[in-house]
C-alpha cells in the first residue's frame, strides 16, 4: 500500500493519479463569519433597522447606558436588545425591567459574539416594529474588534476610571469603532484623567472617530448621544 | 505566550481555516492536505504562534492533520492623512516619520488570509 493515498503498489504506475497539487484559496480567515454578517446586514437593511454593536472593557457602563437610554427614549424609538456575556442573565434581567424586548446570549468560554450567534439571537424579535437593535458585546477590548456582526456601527465605550491610554493599548477596537462614548465624566473632579489626551489618543488610532463625553449617572452628554441615535436611525429608514 | 482570551480568539479563527481546508479538499477529492499557507499582517491582531498551537488541536483526526502550516508575515504600512506619504508601521499608533502627524491610515498589515494549500 502506498502510504500517501492507500492505493495498491501492485497497480500500474499510471493509475497513481493524485500528484501533489496546489489549490488557490485566497479567502479571509474570517470568511465564514463575514458571510453570515453580510446575511445579517441584508436582513437589517430590509427591515430598515439601525444596528449598533456596543464594545468595551468589563465595567465601563454599557448596560447602565442602555438602561437609561431605553427609559429616556421610550415612546420615541423602539428598541430590541441582544446581551452577550460569558455567563449569567443578569444584564438581560436589567434590560427586561425597562420593558424592552431582550435576549441573553451566553458564550460560555467564548470571548466575543459572532455573526452566527446574532443571526439566531434575533429570531424572537419583531424586527419590523424595531427602530434600533442594540447588541451589547462581551466585555473585552480584544476579540470583538475582529468579528463583524452585520452592525452599522461599533460604538466603543470607555469609562474614565480605566485611564486615558486605552485607545493606544487596544488600538484595533478603537480603529474599528465609528463612535466613542467617554462615560462616567461626573467623576472627572475626583480622578487624574486627562480628557483631551484621551481624545487625542483615540484620534491617533482612528482620525475619523466621533466622540461624545457623557455620564449616564448624572445625565451629562446623554442628549448628544440621543441626537446621534435619532439621526442614525432616520438615515437607516431613508 | 498568549493570554487565554487571545488563544480563544485564534482558536475560532483556526477552526475556520481547518473547515475551509477540508471543504476545498473534499471538492478536489484529495486524500491528504500537505500544506496550508496563510498571510498574517503585523497589525491584524492575530498572534501567529497561537494559530500554530491551535492548528494542531483543530486538525487532529482530519485530512489536515500533520499538514505543514506556512505563515507569511506581512509588514504594516500606513499613509499619512496630512502629508500623504507612506511609511512602514509596526503598530496602529505610529507617528508619521515624514511630518510628525498622528493621523496615519493603515494601508497594509491587517491581512488574515488563507492563500493556498497543497493537496495530494
Amino acid at each position: 500500500m502506498c502510504i500517501d493515498c492507500g492505493c495498491s503498489t501492485q497497480a500500474q504506475p499510471d493509475q497513481h493519479q493524485h500528484e501533489p497539487r496546489t489549490v488557490r484559496i485566497e479567502e479571509d480567515l474570517l470568511a465564514k463569519n463575514n458571510r453570515l454578517a453580510v446575511g445579517n446586514r441584508q436582513l437589517f437593511a430590509a427591515k430598515q433597522l439601525l444596528v449598533l454593536n456596543l464594545v468595551s472593557s468589563p465595567g465601563s457602563g454599557k448596560t447602565s447606558i442602555l438602561e437609561r437610554t431605553l427609559t429616556d427614549l421610550q415612546g420615541e424609538l423602539n428598541f430590541s436588545v441582544l446581551e452577550g456575556d460569558q455567563q449569567t442573565a443578569n444584564d438581560a434581567d436589567r434590560i427586561a425591567a425597562t420593558g424592552v424586548p431582550v435576549k441573553q446570549i451566553n458564550t460560555g468560554a467564548g470571548c466575543h459574539l459572532d455573526a452566527h450567534m446574532v443571526g439566531h439571537g434575533i429570531e424572537s424579535f419583531n424586527l419590523v416594529e424595531t427602530d434600533i437593535l442594540m447588541i451589547e458585546n462581551v466585555g473585552n477590548l480584544v476579540c470583538p474588534a475582529s468579528f463583524d456582526l452585520g452592525e452599522d456601527h461599533k460604538v466603543a465605550v470607555l469609562s474614565i476610571t480605566e485611564g486615558e491610554d486605552k485607545p493606544l493599548k487596544y488600538p484595533l477596537m478603537f480603529q474599528a469603532a465609528d463612535l466613542m462614548l467617554i462615560n462616567k465624566i461626573d467623576l472627572l473632579p475626583h480622578l487624574d484623567f486627562d480628557l483631551e489626551q484621551c481624545k487625542a489618543f483615540a484620534r491617533q488610532v482612528n482620525p475619523q472617530i466621533q466622540i461624545i463625553e457623557m455620564s449616564c449617572h448624572s445625565g451629562a452628554g446623554m442628549q448628544q448621544w440621543y441626537d446621534w441615535l435619532v439621526q442614525e436611525a432616520n438615515r437607516k429608514r431613508n | 505566550m498568549f493570554t487565554k482570551g487571545c488563544a480563544l480568539h485564534e482558536l475560532s479563527l483556526t477552526q475556520n481555516i481547518v473547515d475551509l481546508a477540508i471543504e476545498h479538499a473534499a471538492r478536489e477529492e484529495a486524500k491528504k492536505i500537505l500544506s496550508i499557507t496563510l498571510e498574517i499582517g503585523a497589525l491584524s491582531g492575530v498572534v501567529a504562534e497561537a494559530v500554530e498551537f491551535a492548528f494542531d488541536i483543530c486538525s487532529t483526526g482530519t485530512l489536515a492533520e500533520g499538514a505543514d502550516l506556512k505563515i507569511r508575515h506581512i509588514i504594516g504600512k500606513g499613509r499619512c492623512l496630512d502629508c500623504h506619504k507612506e511609511a512602514a508601521i509596526k503598530t496602529l499608533t505610529h507617528v508619521c516619520p515624514h511630518c510628525g502627524s498622528l493621523a496615519l491610515e493603515t494601508v497594509q498589515g491587517q491581512e488574515m488570509k488563507f492563500t493556498e494549500m497543497e493537496i495530494d
